[in-house]
């Protein structure tokens, strides 16, 4: 249009200013990214419209209002402000016809719908309809508007308004123009002839355009291109004689009309055709590199369960498996590389690194071929272990069956779109059942009853352990968790019966001023009990003695950040106008509040990074007999010790033990907090992280959270509590169904922290938490946005190696119960039973090699999980649903999949952090 | 003695397969527009009724379990009230899990008992009438190597077997193919019925084909 010399000119969204850079007239833009501004882009309109109008200097103006966007997107199709909204819409409409000249055509078009919480970007009905208003002081319909007026394609009025202002339609236009535009006034004939005129020119665009693209492309199909080559030149033969008949005669006859009618037919079956062998091929998918995608997830799953089937191999195993065939994939990577650049052919990024992985799992799976061998030949050599290991073998098989058969279902479920619509109650139902056939499967074992006596035997009874009602309250209390947080969901467009959560809503939109504030009491409180909660953890197993700065900002940190986001959520909540005069306070704090909780949360990262210890040493060596008598000698008073400090952890490092035992130094070190380092530290992780995640979604949505972190702290216990009752195993391998249990709880709170897998869903509010007024850069908004997604996803991921480190940090306990009855003789191993996390520390290999295959097994389950996604999404790439269900779903799955994978990365190396601290600690311990 | 004891157990199986087909087919019969479908609440009574009388009779004239010490009058009737407690309380904690698992909490609330009682019916009250109201000998049945005759055996079957066609039922549930019986808890029940009369069936068959295997401890 600018081309061909017209003005253009544009007031509005300063989106279109990167859009068209420099293409208009003239041009007036308003900023326009934040959402919560509802009036500056309209009232800067407004100021320039009608002068501009006036003016006549233009040829088209194009004038973008936002507001009525903005404010479904804030406040929802049926808030007053919305109203407020849509009238002052209304009178610019009226005053703007009377400015208007009679050679101007006015069309008023939405470009999209809002669902009824006001967003939009989905494909529901309410989303993609809207009005399209079309004005003009000349006459342009020949008859009165229809009763009932057909919508309209969007991508109709690219050709109907190029022709309507005299320029040629673009080039890559495949619509068809709206006939009804082209009326203009006369009697049928002539009407039907300017609208024969019209699709005259809009085939002969179409076919140009379809020709030339053949020339270029390949992919359509010659045959279907052909039909419509004859159909286009029947069409336009045609259309010649009938010209050609109308000139010639000065009567037209009656029959002509109806020729005419049929040759418009005939031209909108062309463009109709050709649209739709356009869109049919342009939807076209790579099915071999969808199966290659599909092979390769699936070889990777095959990989992840293999090595975390072979724990107890040596590290030398690990570097052979896992290094040498990374290098491999390199290699390869580098040299498919090499050989498309020189065969010209343009470097595939994404198949480079295909092929890199494939190589190197395949070098994965030949290196472990290389060692099965050896294995086997090991295990040949001694037949009688031989068919130990073998029964052992089905007996794990067996074992393995119920946690596999409930992934399965849940893979299942992904192929069904019922199912993937219903998930969000899928996957809570599935994790009880996995939780109560554990519990089912445990009493079937026996574990659960006490070994019978000679006197029960004769009775025929045999009664329960007592730790069997812990357990079976943690079930119940797992349960509730589970069926509370099915309140926080969000809803589909799939079930109209669905209400969405009241939860979700922002406080700001509650009118009742009691319930607001009733609500806003128990979402601090709660955070608060949370903080409490936490820091009460933390206390009982000794982690909050030292004065180091990381205590330090667990014991004033916390509040403080909770004290931040409770002044946050205040004032968010409060209402626009109520505060008058403090609306400029109210901006400030607005973005301040948030800052200070990111500032504060990232230093208490910070600080957990560079010093993960929250160790207090009590160092007794040159006072040792005053605070407690000296370790060797009379072993009893470690008793005594115990007795006067209570809850207080003691590790007596092996090298002061030796030297203790040699008679040295009569010296102790007494270590507060020291058993469950490392736990700690991911827990004040995770509180720091779930701070952060809370800030970003709505207020009420804190609950949820705080469900969550319940939820997470009980399947801890139980997973705990079921290891124990069960008695066997090593103790550094997670069994399968914690890990399956824990992930079905992270898609589970996936869906009750109010998301979905579709994108009407997503809560585009979190990008302004902080900011208020727009972004510089698309990348802060996106993360912001993304945590607040995957905000289970990253808070599961974190906490995955608590899986490994929980039955260490709660053997306790049970072996103080027992203590006073032993006999002084076993104390020594007394000692041993209270070193909790630190076993980890006795065999580091194990420790590492544990971390490794307890982070596989999470891959594995995820992987099980994308594989299933991507299969249904490929297997039913022509279903109905595609678009709306599976597709994306399969984008959620996998972006979930990648944050789920860093964070596990980031938990385990967090995990690692300690260890050398740890490591460095002790090294300064046996220095001094 | 064994085979002829399968022998009754099957007989007593199989009455009671066909006393619940005759719940779904003869009520149409008395009372019209009567289906298991479209007045499943009604049907729910009648089941539940029906299977439970179905059970004491059975259990009054078979006697597979060995009779108590002390049969005095005033012990009967408490073991009968301690029966009728344990039921109650054992349709109770069925209707807390299964609105634990996700069924509504106020809505259909008696579609939700009713079904809690049936589920009571086909497990508990087989256990009250097979092993008395004596929650040791219940734990020790439900384990490994627990089961002490045939009929406990098969006590084991059919409880397994009605949960899981319970747990089953709820599959079709959010399928969009708008049957009628894919409303709660429809599905469900009809779920647990079927679970249930497959395990009456196959329970004798799995103990005739592994009657060398079975060793019941004589205590």
């Amino acid at each position: 249009l600018a081309d061909s010399g017209r003005r253009v000119v544009f007031m509005g969204d300063d989106t279109w200013e990167g859009l068209f850079p420099k293409k208009f007239f003239r041009s007036y833009f308003f900023p326009s990214f934040n959402v919560k501004d509802l009036h500056t882009v309209d009232n800067g309109i407004l100021q320039h419209l009608y002068s501009t109008v006036d003016s006549g200097d233009w040829d088209m103006l194009i004038a973008h209002f936002l507001g009525v966007d903005h404010c479904g997107h804030k406040h929802g199709p049926d808030h007053p402000e919305m109203a407020k909204k849509l009238t002052q819409m209304n009178e610019m409409l009226r005053s703007l016809v009377d400015h208007l000249g009679n050679d101007t055509l006015l069309l008023v078009a939405g470009d999209h719908g809002m669902t009824e919480t006001g967003d939009h970007g989905g494909d529901s009905e309410k989303e993609v309809n809207a009005a399209l208003f079309v004005y003009s002081k000349t006459p342009l319909f020949g008859t009165g508007p229809p009763e009932e007026p057909e919508a309209v394609p969007q991508v109709n009025l690219v050709p109907t308004v190029a022709l309507l202002l005299g320029v040629p339609i673009p080039y890559s236009n495949i619509r068809e123009v709206m006939a009804e535009l082209f009326s203009g006034d006369g009697d049928a004939v002539s009407v039907a002839l300017q609208q024969l005129l019209v699709y005259h020119i809009n085939a002969k665009q179409v076919d140009r355009f379809l020709h030339s693209y053949s020339l270029v492309a390949q992919d359509l199909p010659v045959e279907q291109l052909q039909r419509l080559q004859e159909l286009f030149s029947s069409a336009v033969e045609e259309h010649a004689q009938l010209l050609a008949q109308v000139q010639g005669a000065t009567l037209v006859p009656p029959e002509m009309e109806s020729r005419l009618g049929s040759l418009i037919g005939r031209f909108q079956l062309y463009l109709r055709e050709a649209r739709a062998v356009c869109t049919q091929s342009w939807a076209r998918f790579h099915p071999l590199r969808m199966v290659g995608g599909c092979i390769l997830i699936a070889a990777s799953c095959l990989l992840c369960y293999v090595a975390s089937e072979l724990a107890a191999a040596s590290d030398s195993f690990y570097r052979s498996c896992l290094l040498y065939p990374l290098l491999w994939g390199l290699m390869v990577a580098v040299l498919v590389g090499l050989a498309r650049v020189f065969t010209q052919e343009g470097l595939d990024l994404l198949l480079v690194s295909s092929w890199a992985a494939a190589a190197s799992q395949l070098g994965f799976f030949w290196h472990w071929r290389g060692q099965h061998p050896k294995r086997t030949r090991l295990v040949g050599s001694q037949p009688p272990l031989a068919s130990v290991s073998l029964r052992q073998r089905l007996r794990a098989w067996l074992g393995l069956a119920f946690p596999m058969s409930i992934l399965l279902f849940r893979c299942g479920a992904m192929f069904s779109d019922s199912f993937v619509v219903a998930e969000a109650r899928v996957a809570p139902f599935l994790l009880a059942s996995l939780v109560l056939l554990l519990v089912g499967k445990l009493h079937w074992d026996g574990r659960l009853t006490v070994p019978e006596g000679p006197k029960q035997q004769l009775l025929g009874f045999s009664s329960y352990r007592r730790e069997i009602w812990y357990l079976l309250c943690l079930v119940a209390m797992l349960l509730i968790c589970v069926r509370l947080s099915v309140f926080f969901h969000q809803c589909r467009e799939e079930i109209p019966q669905c209400r969405p959560s009241l939860f979700l809503s922002p406080l700001a939109s509650l009118r009742n001023t009691r319930a607001k504030n009733l609500f806003y009491l128990l979402c601090v409180a709660l955070l608060a009990g949370l903080v409490y909660a936490v820091r009460s953890w933390l206390r009982h197993y000794g982690n909050l003695n030292s004065s180091d700065p990381l205590v330090l900002f667990v014991r004033w940190g916390f509040p403080l950040v909770v004290l931040c986001i409770a002044c946050y959520w205040a004032v968010a909540s409060s209402a626009d106008d109520s505060l008058g005069k403090l609306q400029e306070l109210v901006q400030v704090a607005v973005v301040a509040f948030p800052w200070a909780v990111y500032g504060l949360a990232s230093m208490g990262l910070l600080l957990l990074l560079c010093n993960p210890m929250t160790v207090f040493a009590k160092d007794t060596r040159e006072s040792a007999g005053s605070i407690v008598t000296p370790y060797l000698g009379v072993p009893s008073s470690e008793v005594d010790f115990l007795h006067v400090i209570p809850q207080i952890y003691k590790r007596m490092q092996e090298s002061q033990k030796s030297r203790l035992e040699r008679g040295s130094c009569k010296a102790t070190v007494a270590a507060y907090g020291l058993g469950s380092v490392y736990s700690a530290a991911l827990v004040i992780a995770l509180t720091l992280l779930g701070f952060l995640l809370m800030l970003l979604h709505s207020e009420r949505l804190s609950l949820a959270f705080l469900l969550l972190f319940l939820e997470a702290f009980v399947l801890l216990h139980i997973h705990t509590r079921a290891r124990g009752l069960a008695g066997d195993a090593e103790p550094f391998s997670v069994p399968w169904y914690a890990v399956i249990s824990w992930l079905l709880a992270a898609s589970q709170f996936f869906y009750s922290t109010g998301h979905q897998p579709i994108f009407p869903a997503i809560h585009w509010n979190a990008a302004f938490v902080g900011f208020h007024l727009d972004h510089s850069t698309n990348l802060l908004p996106a993360v912001l946005v993304g945590a607040n997604t995957f905000a289970s996803h990253i808070l599961f991921a974190v906490g995955c190696p608590l899986l490994l480190l929980w039955p260490f940090v709660c053997e306790m306990p049970s072996s103080q119960k027992r203590k006073p009855k032993k006999e002084p003789r076993e104390e020594l191993q007394e000692v041993e039973e209270h070193m909790m996390e630190m076993r980890l520390r006795e065999s580091p290999e194990k420790f590492s090699a544990a971390l490794l295959q307890l982070g596989l097994k999470y891959l594995f389950v995820l992987g099980t999980q994308l594989l299933a996604c991507v299969c249904a999404a490929m297997i039913l790439r022509r279903h109905l649903m595609v678009w709306k269900v599976f597709a994306p779903k399969f984008l959620f799955e996998s972006l979930g999949f990648v944050v789920s994978s860093i964070c596990l990365l980031l938990g385990i190396s967090l995990v690692m952090r300690v260890d050398c601290a740890v490591s460095t600690w002790f090294s300064h311990l046996q220095l001094r | 003695m064994k085979e002829a004891e399968i022998r009754r157990l099957l007989a007593a199986n199989l009455l009671c397969v066909f006393s619940i087909i005759l719940t779904a087919v003869l009520p149409a019969f008395f009372w019209k527009g009567f289906t298991v479908l479209g007045t499943h609440v009604a049907w729910l009574c009648i089941c539940s009724v029906c299977v439970s009388t179905l059970n004491v009779i059975l259990h009054l004239v078979l006697r597979p379990n060995l009779t108590p010490k002390r049969n005095s009058f005033a012990h009967k009737i408490s073991r009968f009230l301690k029966c009728c407690i344990y039921f109650f309380m054992s349709c109770i904690l069925f209707h807390a899990i299964i609105v634990l698992y996700g069924a509504p909490l106020i809505e259909s609330v008696t579609e939700t008992f009713l079904f809690a009682v049936l589920l009571s019916t086909f497990t508990t009250l087989q256990c009250l009438c097979i092993l008395g109201p004596n929650i040791q000998a219940w734990i020790r049945v439900f384990s490994k190597n627990g089961a002490m005759s045939i009929w406990e055996s098969s006590l084991q079957i059919t409880t397994v077997g009605s949960i899981l066609g319970a747990w089953f039922g709820a599959f079709p549930i959010p399928l969009d193919w708008d049957r009628p019986w894919q409303v709660w808890p429809i599905s469900c029940s009809l779920g647990a019925t079927f679970g249930y009369m497959a395990g009456l069936i196959i329970a004798p068959l799995w103990i005739h084909w592994n009657r060398k295997q079975l060793t019941y401890k004589s205590r």
